[in-house]
């Protein structure tokens, strides 16, 4: 139906209307006032909560019924723990079982002992600000949705409450740090996080902590560009759900921000357990990787045999980066 | 021991917005607070209805259901409640209630809303005592001294019904089975899973 059809029916509806209305009350009111009257079941049919006029400054009062909170409520107390209960514990079995039968990959030809930049000072700065916000926000947030089952339990409530609190306000705050860092990973990796044909080849050979070999890779390989795209994509679905939820009612209705909080603990349940991948990955999972992002430096041979094409890069830069490293 | 309910009968309602009145005035409820507001719906219109609304006190309350640091509890006269020393006002209970009663003395930026407030049925809050401190938090215990709700007792038409809830369905009952109509009770199949015939 056009626009124009659609409002000459809403038209010829009102026409209707306004003329029965008109025409009844004489006769209609001695019989029964209340056959034109508004009637609960048949507006809670037609638009799932029921919105009037109120005299208060504060609009959202003017609904005063939404039964829609209930479908919220299953969601927050059955759906969201399952879907991240599942995500997490499954990822965490997974590291474990995976690290005790293949263990922590290591630098098969052993230390070079001459090292390369892979990331300097701005970028590990970025990187563990926004990993520290990061944490703090898990934790906080995992405390919203299993707190009271986990924590509850075990502490005196007024002691869960302060906890909670701080933890809201933490979550609520390191928010801001945590999005301007994920915005400037953005910015700083996009160059480096473009997938290309090397990943699908990286992809086909499992990389190289599934697979046996070591499938060439430029400075992000296909598992680090997922990484970096679940970082930007699901920093920005939590950030933007978050700051839904923390100035309610700017331009949302209830349901809006009901939404907005089942985008928020899918969304960082899943990132959590991506989170734990990345983390396993860069510890205790691979040898020579987490020097990474601590002292910037990684061996040579780690470079070779995990990014051969970004190494090569480098090389070809020319000795004037190599040069350089020492004045820094 | 009554289980205590609250029904609007949206056909006597006037919209003269005692009740808010009372209930602000019983409990010096803060600026910006209103634990029960009346709103009407089709206003203007042919059918136009008021109704008068509050937190329900439902069966298995939702707002209770998704507290995450399980601030409230039912008394034995089912009237719910919450402890404002435990609330960290996080605004789940206002997500998942039905009736939007769940209000918050700010307005919400950066999560400070501050500790929630709603109708406590005029029965105080988790110390039925009547102290000072009790009544700054929470208002009057009005069920402590034997009785019922303000809003429902300054009702000038008598729309608004606060009490047992079996004897207020048999009084709604005797109305509409005497005037003829009755636009039911607003809420009661929402917040109590059951239906009062109009």
């Amino acid at each position: 139906m056009t626009l124009h059809t659609r409002i000459r029916t809403i038209l010829g509806v009102f026409a209707i209307a306004f003329a029965v209305a008109f025409v009844t009350p004489a006769t209609a009111q001695s019989v029964n006032p209340q056959q034109q009257s508004v009637k609960e079941d048949q507006l809670l049919r037609e638009l799932n909560k029921i919105t009037g006029r109120c005299t208060l400054p504060n609009q959202t009062a003017c609904t005063i019924e939404q039964p829609v909170g209930r479908d919220w409520r299953e969601f927050h107390q059955v759906t969201l723990r399952w879907i991240a209960a599942i995500s997490i514990v499954g990822v965490l079995a997974l590291l474990v079982v995976f690290y005790l039968t293949r263990g922590m990959v290591k630098i098969e030809s052993g230390r070079s002992g001459r090292t390369v930049t892979r990331f300097n000072g701005y970028e590990r700065f970025v990187h563990w600000m926004t990993a520290t916000c990061f944490i703090i926000l898990a934790l906080s947030g995992l405390n919203i949705t299993f707190g009271k089952a986990l924590l509850l339990p075990i502490m005196s409530p007024e002691a869960f409450t302060a906890i909670s609190q701080w933890g809201k306000y933490f979550h609520n705050y390191l928010s801001f740090p945590f999005t301007i860092g994920t915005v400037m990973i953005f910015l700083m990796w996009i160059g480096g996080n473009i997938p290309n044909k090397t990943d699908v080849e990286w992809v086909k050979r499992g990389g190289g902590i599934v697979g046996k070999d070591h499938p060439p890779a430029y400075r992000f390989n296909g598992g680090q560009k997922m990484i970096y795209w679940i970082v930007v994509l699901g920093g920005a679905a939590v950030a933007i759900s978050g700051y839904i939820l923390m100035f309610p009612f700017y331009g949302t209705t209830v349901s809006g921000v009901q939404l907005a909080q089942i985008v928020h603990g899918i969304v960082a349940a899943l990132f959590i357990a991506a989170m734990l991948g990345h983390i396993y990955i860069g510890t205790i999972g691979m040898e020579g990787a987490f020097e990474a992002m601590g002292s910037g430096e990684v061996d040579v041979n780690w470079a070779k045999e995990h990014h051969k094409l970004w190494l090569e890069e480098e090389m070809g830069k020319g000795s004037s980066r190599a040069k350089a490293q020492p004045a820094e | 021991m009554a289980r205590m309910k609250f029904l609007c009968d949206a056909d006597r309602c006037i919209e003269c917005n005692a009740c808010v009145t009372a209930c602000k005035n019983e409990h010096e409820v803060p600026w910006g607070i209103n634990r029960r507001r009346v709103v009407t719906i089709n206003d203007g219109q042919p059918g136009e209805r008021s109704v008068s609304m509050a937190c329900m006190h439902c069966t298995d309350a939702p707002c209770a259901a998704v507290c995450p640091v399980n601030c409230f509890f039912t008394t034995a006269d089912g009237v719910v409640l919450h402890s404002k020393d435990l609330c960290i006002g996080c605004g789940y209970c206002f997500y998942a209630c039905p009736f939007g009663a769940p209000q918050y003395p700010r307005v919400g930026n950066f999560g400070s809303r501050g500790k929630m407030d709603k109708c406590t049925f005029c029965a105080g809050g988790p110390n039925p005592e009547n102290t000072a401190a009790n009544y700054a938090q929470y208002g009057t215990n009005r069920l402590a001294e034997g009785k019922l709700p303000l809003c429902a007792e300054m009702c000038s038409t008598k729309s608004l019904l606060a009490g047992d809830g079996d004897i207020i369905a048999k009084i709604y009952k005797e109305r509409v089975a005497k005037r003829g109509y009755g636009s039911g009770a607003w809420g009661w199949k929402t917040a109590y899973r059951e239906t009062i015939a109009g």
